[in-house]
């Protein structure tokens, strides 16, 4: 019975719990008149019993939603293919299904999803300003990214895809900094027009085949796979650059890069980690799940601009992100050189690069992730994120420089990090491609050397030196929430690090089921990697 | 592949440090708490101590067991996981990555150096930091320092490795910047981390070529498949092993060798890596992690050996390198820096043996000079805590008979680093500079430059003793009340110069004996180490070292040269007499090549300028102009463009903009694709 309706239950149950959230809490006078209050951080703005209850209440939806993504961990059967999968009429005029499933790609980023919501929530506990609301976003965000990476209907899919869109423009342009109103809407229109395009090619996709089932559309061989291939080239090249564009904004990949870093500046804490540790990954799932199964040809013909966007991607990055003044604008650039190497291990075409793209999806929002609680940790207690401000915190914080450390070492992808196997493997597929190669390889790796340049050179100066300031002599350290928020995003960091072979496991039989890697009339000779065979040598 | 009795107990070896580093960062501060300052820094230096020598103990009888049982190849593999199981770090697709340790004569070799030195080095650490505020934090780093370079000389593959090989540089970088509170520290610490990480890229680059080629990365495999066995054969996994992948392979391995072990150009950052604690820089920055890229060329040998344009580049950067920095050497004042262009300058004569072939030999010297070098080291740290604090030698003098242990232990590192007879490094020089003149090309040009660079050592390193030791005294006496500047960041409550506590000069007495007899295992007659070491060492029938002329010959000029040097030295630095170079040097300016050496020959002052300088302006510039103006002004343009013809839709339509322009947006959307969807149906 659970595992019937598991997915939908797992997807709808934060949307219920925020709907649960309004009407259990109705909007008190006091709380109203304090919407308005400039400073998010300012004073609590409502009686401290309401305001816990809330937080304890959106806490629970959310550990119960990611209990939920732990039973379809475990009994997730490690195999190719959609599992879990429901079906169900929903708009039978555009022939349009309620169609969900997980495979070993969507699986992960599920969990990923519902872990990261959780800590979201947990970190957001000192937002005081529209508390309720707040969290009532959150927890709508939550459902509406879990769609879209179970959605198996690509009407469905486009439904929770622009879904994601509307909490987080209130949550930037309510909850956020300085000049939340222009990054909202600029993250908003940026964003919005990418979809709009996906739309165009989504129609295009519908009226071609007759049908908006993903789950058989993204299975290569299949009827309607095979029935798509059949129209002529020019035509899917267009509807496949329609798809591209869409998911390379959400990427984001070189040059459509600059909503992110206006939009990660100016939105608050868990705004900034839900959106580089989860929205990033949609457009690569977008990636593996639609444009390269969908456009097999297309891809290849196109993964020499996509590698070397990557590639410039990975560089430009982490040089940008080493002159950044403010500290979190320094790791929203260094996640648009992460994503270069996400997108060079995707377009490699070889499983290694793809598993490894797909972990560095995981990892990234992992480390990120923590990269921004801990800016977030500062800014609570400064209110600033000039890097200038601080200094010599080493002494006066040791846990969160430690913290601190942990997540520079699994973003510059020091060996047991999980950021070493993601790039490890994101590289060696790379070289074995036939679509990147050495060269190309050879140049990403540069990245490791600037990440290195553009992290270290920010724990020196925030962490080291004399702490000449007052206040960074006296900054509290850590509390016990933030520890408990921090703690597990350790833990994955070591166990990914150091044992990744069973998360791998969710993975592998999906990534190298001949289908998706190789389609059925390769243009080009494809790369297999068992044996050896193919590879570039 | 033999199966080892003790095949179960080599996890301990590097688990064990590793325990000790999670102990002192979990407990060791509130072990302090709770004991008592004394006797919890006490216990947290005794566990550290005690665990790195329980370590080198278990080294010492897998050791012996390999010797017995190893068989001919003197070769085991065995896991690293608890109970000495193998369990899986990486196994994704064709990749299988599994936490084991390669147990043979090379690993085992660097085990007992990385224990034994780095057992003492600890036990000197316990006295040199005992009163500094982050004594469990310093711990911590350290034993986490032995458990990484234990993985990086037992892994089993080209990744472990590569985990100890990023692992130790972690450490080196943490130990560098130790004395975070000041700013310079924090900085040399960076640039040594960001410094090697071009040569991991090169390494990286150099493991993913190996992988492409050999499908594996395992160094050696019991059936015959791992690729040092595949290339020992000619062989990679499909084909015959060419020249050019040999090169390819070896020069790109070469570039990590080159960050990890200081060779030019990467060396710059060794010098700076001198501001943290003298343990840190006697057993990372001269013992141990440095010599790591001769390890590594020396594992990979087999493959280098077929690529003698590598070895020949090899060989030329060594000597390059050697002679650099001993120049530099030669005019330094910080005793400190003294030591570390030094130690640049003897990893480059370990590389020169590598390149000629001679890996034995160039093991040999990293041998002789993990003693040596910690033993003058640690000998400095032993002069500067009796200076209170002070490096600059311009301010000693006159300490040799204040601080005789100190100053009898350094004289037996003294005569070992020179190259005087019986002395540890007179044998592992000879058989380099022996073997470099036996070199298929160029020999008698890579030998001459050789023999010159150890007569600059043999006086650079009188200078240093004479300047420290020998001349007249040059400073005033210290008091109880002067404050700490410096290297020694604790302040000891007594004045005054004063011998260093015996947890200090025990290590240094161990050391100094090493230093003297240590080379004796290697001596051209008799020579037990190469033979040990052979095993691990590319095969005879891919690469013979030649000997240039005969032993006795080559150990008679070397031992010339050295009492050349040294009595150079001595004379140049002599006490009577007005005209040495102790009274020469503040005027001797005019000399370009003085000159030249003072300013490090510009090397380090260019390179800094150019990638720091240039590349932080070039960085700002790519910011401000493509990022801000040209790529997110196009983005605004677009947005402006918009609103402005929205304005106009407004003034006719009067309602919300925004859902009237998602609306058009919409609407547009479906019909294009309609048509278009309409258009391509076949």
């Amino acid at each position: 019975m659970l595992t019937d309706h598991l997915l939908s239950a797992l997807i709808f149950l934060p949307l219920v719990g925020a709907f649960a959230l309004l009407a259990l809490f109705p909007a008190a006078p006091e709380a109203a008149a304090h919407g308005a209050e400039p400073d998010p951080h300012a004073g609590p703005s409502m009686p401290g019993g309401r305001a816990a209850a809330i937080r304890l209440f959106a806490l629970v939806v959310s550990l119960a939603t990611f209990a939920l993504s732990c039973v379809l961990l475990a009994r997730f059967q490690m195999k190719a293919g959609y599992q879990f999968l429901e079906t169900a009429d929903w708009l039978p005029m555009f022939g349009a299904k309620y169609t969900v499933g997980v495979d070993g790609i969507s699986v992960l980023l599920v969990a990923l999803t519902t872990f990261l919501s959780v800590l979201a929530i947990g970190y957001s506990f000192t937002v005081t300003k529209r508390i309720k609301e707040y969290m009532a976003f959150l927890l709508v965000l939550e459902s509406a990214m879990l769609g879209v990476f179970c959605a198996l209907d690509l009407i469905l899919f486009y439904v929770f895809w622009e879904a994601v869109l509307i909490p987080m423009y209130f949550l930037i342009g309510i909850w956020g900094h300085e000049r939340r109103t222009y990054a909202a809407v600029k993250f908003f229109l940026y964003t919005f027009a990418g979809s709009v395009l996906m739309l165009v090619g989504l129609v295009a996709v519908i009226r071609l085949v007759g049908s908006s089932d993903l789950s058989a559309l993204s299975i290569p061989g299949s009827e309607l796979n095979d029935k798509l291939q059949g129209f002529p080239a020019q035509s899917l090249m267009w509807i496949y650059a329609s798809f591209a564009l869409a998911f390379m904004v959400k990427v984001p990949m070189f040059p459509f890069h600059t909503w992110l870093p206006d939009a990660h500046v100016e939105a608050p804490t868990a705004g900034s980690v839900i959106l580089a540790g989860v929205m990033l990954k949609m457009g690569v799932y977008g990636f593996m799940r639609i444009c390269l199964p969908m456009f097999p040809h297309q891809a290849m013909q196109s993964s020499g601009l996509f590698i070397a966007l990557a590639v410039i991607g990975i560089i430009y990055g982490a040089v940008v992100a080493a002159v950044q003044p403010d500290m979190k604008k320094l790791v929203a650039y260094s996640s648009v050189s992460h994503l270069g190497y996400v997108m060079l291990g995707v377009f490699s075409f070889t499983h290694l690069g793809m598993m490894g793209a797909l972990l560095q999806s995981i990892n990234h929002g992992v480390s990120t992730g923590m990269l921004f609680f801990l800016v977030g940790c500062l800014y609570e207690r400064r209110h600033t994120r000039e890097i200038s401000a601080f200094g010599g915190l080493k002494r006066s914080v040791p846990v969160l420089s430690f913290f601190f450390l942990v997540a520079l070492l699994s973003s510059v992808a020091l060996p047991l990090t999980n950021g070493f196997v993601g790039e490890f493997a994101i590289l060696q597929g790379s070289y074995l491609s036939k679509t990147s190669g050495p060269v190309w390889t050879a140049v990403a790796a540069i990245g490791a050397i600037l990440s290195a340049v553009y992290m270290l050179w920010l724990f020196q100066r925030v962490f080291a030196g004399p702490a000449s300031k007052e206040e960074n002599r006296t900054m509290p350290d850590l509390s016990l929430r933030e520890k408990l928020v921090l703690v597990p995003l350790v833990v994955l960091v070591f166990w990914f690090g150091v044992a990744v072979t069973p998360w791998v496991r969710y993975m592998e039989p999906t990534i190298t089921a001949p289908k998706l890697v190789r389609p059925k009339a390769p243009p080009i000779e494809y790369i297999a990697l068992p044996g050896m065979d193919g590879v570039r040598r | 592949m033999h199966d080892l009795h003790t095949g179960q107990w080599v996890w301990l070896i590097p688990v064990l440090p590793l325990v000790g580093a999670l102990l002192h960062a979990g407990l060791g501060a509130r072990v302090i708490a709770a004991l008592g300052d004394k006797r919890g820094r006490w216990l947290v230096g005794a566990v550290a101590t005690g665990l790195v020598l329980a370590s080198f103990a278990v080294s010492c009888v897998v050791l012996s067991d390999l010797v017995a049982n190893g068989g001919e190849h003197r070769r085991a593999l065995a896991g690293l996981g608890p109970g000495g199981s193998t369990p899986d770090w990486i196994k994704m697709g064709t990749v299988h990555l599994r936490f084991e340790a390669l147990v043979d004569p090379l690993s085992m070799l660097m085990c007992l150096i990385v224990t034994g030195v780095g057992g003492l080095i600890h036990l000197y650490a316990t006295g040199y930091m005992a009163t500094d505020r982050d004594y469990p934090r310093f711990f911590t780093y350290f034993n986490l320092f032995i458990f990484m370079m234990l993985v990086l000389v037992l892994g089993s593959s080209a990744a472990l490795m590569f985990v100890g090989w990023e692992g130790v540089g972690l450490c080196s970088y943490l130990l560098i910047s130790f004395w975070f509170e000041d700013p310079e520290n924090a900085k040399a610490g960076n640039k040594a981390f960001i410094v090697n990480r071009i040569g991991d890229v090169g390494f990286l680059l150099g493991m993913m070529t190996v992988f492409s080629l050999f499908g594996t990365l395992s160094f050696r495999a019991a059936d015959g498949t791992g690729f040092l066995d595949l290339a020992e054969h000619g062989r990679t996994a499909t084909a015959a092993l060419t020249v050019g992948s040999a090169t390819l392979i070896s020069l790109l391995f070469f570039v990590g060798a080159c960050g990890k072990s200081a060779q030019f150009p990467l060396y710059i950052w060794l010098p700076d890596a001198m501001a943290g604690p003298t343990p840190v820089s006697a057993l990372i920055h001269a013992a141990t992690m440095v010599t790591a890229g001769v390890v590594m060329v020396t594992r990979l040998s087999p493959i280098f050996a077929q690529a003698p344009s590598a070895m020949m580049v090899v060989a030329a950067i060594g000597l390059f390198t050697a002679v650099l920095a001993a120049g530099i050497a030669a005019v330094q004042n910080d005793i400190k820096k003294v030591l570390a262009y030094s130690t640049v300058s003897q990893l480059g004569y370990m590389f020169l043996g590598c390149g000629v072939g001679a890996f034995a030999a160039g093991m040999f010297h990293v041998t002789t000079h993990a003693f040596f070098k910690a033993l003058l080291f640690l000998g400095a740290g032993s002069v500067i805590h009796a200076m209170s604090g002070e490096q600059d030698m311009r301010k000693m003098g006159g300490l040799a008979g204040r601080i005789r242990v100190t100053h009898g232990t350094m004289v037996a590192g003294w005569l070992a680093i020179a190259g005087i007879p019986v002395f540890s490094g007179f044998w592992s020089k000879d058989l380099i500079l022996n073997s470099a003149l036996g070199a298929p090309r160029y020999g008698l040009l890579l030998y001459a430059v050789g023999v010159g660079t150890a007569l600059l050592t043999a006086f650079y390193m009188t200078r240093l003793m004479a300047k420290t030791f020998w001349t007249p005294q040059r400073f005033v006496e210290p008091h109880g009340d002067k404050g700490h500047g410096g290297d020694d960041g604790h302040g000891h409550g007594h004045g005054g110069v004063h011998e260093s506590p015996r947890s200090m000069t025990v290590p240094l007495i161990v050391l100094a004996a090493l230093s003297v007899v240590g080379g004796l295992v290697g001596t051209p007659w008799a020579n037990a180490f190469e033979h040990f070491l052979e095993p691990s060492v590319a095969s005879r029938n891919l690469i013979v070292p030649h000997e240039g002329m005969p032993a006795a010959t080559g150990l008679l000029v070397g031992a010339l040269v050295a009492a050349l040097g040294v009595g150079f030295g001595l004379h140049a630095y002599r006490t009577k007499g007005k005209s040495g170079f102790l009274a020469d040097e503040r005027t001797r300016s005019s000399n370009p090549l003085f000159i030249g050496a003072t300013n490090l020959w510009y090397i380090d002052g260019t390179l800094s300028r150019i990638c720091i300088g240039g590349g932080g302006q070039l960085a700002d510039r790519v910011w401000r102009w493509a990022d801000r103006m040209l790529i997110d002004g196009a983005v605004n343009a677009v947005a402006w463009v918009t609103g402005a013809i929205a304005e106009v839709v407004r003034r006719t339509q009067s309602g919300y903009l925004r859902s009237y322009a998602v609306t058009m947006l919409v609407g547009a959307a479906v019909v294009v694709a309609w048509v278009l969807g309409g258009s391509v149906r076949p």
